[in-house]
């Protein structure tokens, strides 16, 4: 019986497949580019899925309006607009660059310049003070002597 | 001293940061159609589906529009706070059954009480992607122009009525 509870443990990965969610393409192409898209956004109701993944009931009506507005001849821009303008820019994955996300896109740069600025004098801090004499001549005649003698 | 300072500093910013995000929560997403005219819509109500209502018919009024499920669980949470506001007949409130059908829509509002002024189905979801709705309930306060001024994300609680929706209505009505 355990045995058996164990080998079910171990298979149950097996079943535990998980797809991307499935809508009934009539058209692949289509579709393609509406899978493409929507891995760009986010979906709002699991804020860590895409669009594209989650299988929430808003997800499949949001890839549905993306189709619709596809097949309707709009481009992937104007969908995105269309979406931001409903929903903000948090749909989407990649944050734009506008004022208030300077911090964000270019904030690790500036900590980068500023830890390799002081990365650099802490060096050259480093090696002003070992350029220096290690020894003055009346300790240097003296360790000769102790060597010598 | 500065070895021990500098590392402190930084040390205090960073939990500054981090005690602020405790308190901030994902899921609401500020709706960036504040203040932006009011997706129209016309759609069949609730109690009579062969006849339509729509955005036209509140022009000129301040309003409320909450869109509900009877499958949404915290809408059954909110709806007590409804049904008392609608009592006090302050201001006209719109529902929105998002997503639903419509007969579990009303076994619902026969069973809990009805507290909208009139109800419209929007069976498929669509006026919902208009109005950016992403998890019910949610109402907009929506001045006499149609512009949005208002969104409550999730229920309405006591305090958000008191201290943002009701004064928000009083102002807006003096417009």
């Amino acid at each position: 019986m355990k045995q058996l509870f164990i080998l079910l443990f171990c298979l149950m990965p097996v079943f535990a497949q998980a797809g991307e969610a499935q809508d009934l393409a009539k058209d692949p192409v289509l579709e393609k580019r509406m899978i493409v898209l929507a891995e760009k956004l986010r979906c709002l109701v699991c804020q860590n899925e895409s669009l594209a993944s989650s299988h929430a009931e808003l997800a499949e009506d949001l890839r549905r309006e993306v189709r619709e507005q596809m097949s309707k001849g709009n481009s992937d821009q104007q969908i995105l607009d269309y979406l931001v303008s409903k929903y903000g820019d948090f749909v989407l994955y990649e944050p734009p660059v506008k004022s208030y996300t300077f911090l964000l896109w270019f904030g690790p740069f500036a900590l980068l310049l500023l830890a390799g600025g002081g990365l650099f004098l802490q060096l050259r801090k480093r090696r002003a003070a070992q350029s220096e004499p290690a020894l003055t001549p009346e300790a240097q005649q003296r360790a000769s002597d102790l060597l010598n003698s | 001293m500065m070895r021990f300072i500098l590392p402190l500093v930084i040390f205090l910013g960073l939990a500054g940061f981090l005690y602020k995000g405790l308190n901030l929560d994902p899921h609401e997403v500020p709706s960036p159609l504040i203040d932006k005219p009011a997706p129209t819509f016309s759609l069949p109500q609730l109690h009579q589906p062969n006849k339509t209502f729509g955005t036209d018919d509140m022009k000129g009024k301040v309003w409320l529009l909450n869109v509900w499920a009877s499958w949404c669980v915290s809408c059954r949470e909110e709806h007590p706070l409804l049904v008392d506001l609608s009592r006090q007949n302050i201001v006209p409130v719109i529902g929105l059954d998002y997503k639903d059908k419509p007969v579990d829509a009303l076994t619902m509002l026969n069973k809990a009480g009805d507290p909208y002024t009139l109800s419209v189905s929007d069976a498929e979801g669509r006026i919902g992607i208009d109005y950016g709705v992403y998890g019910v309930p949610e109402t907009y306060v929506i001045d006499k122009q149609g512009i949005i001024r208002y969104k409550q994300i999730g229920p309405i609680t006591h305090q958000a009525l008191r201290d943002k929706i009701l004064p928000l209505i009083a102002e807006l009505e003096k417009k």
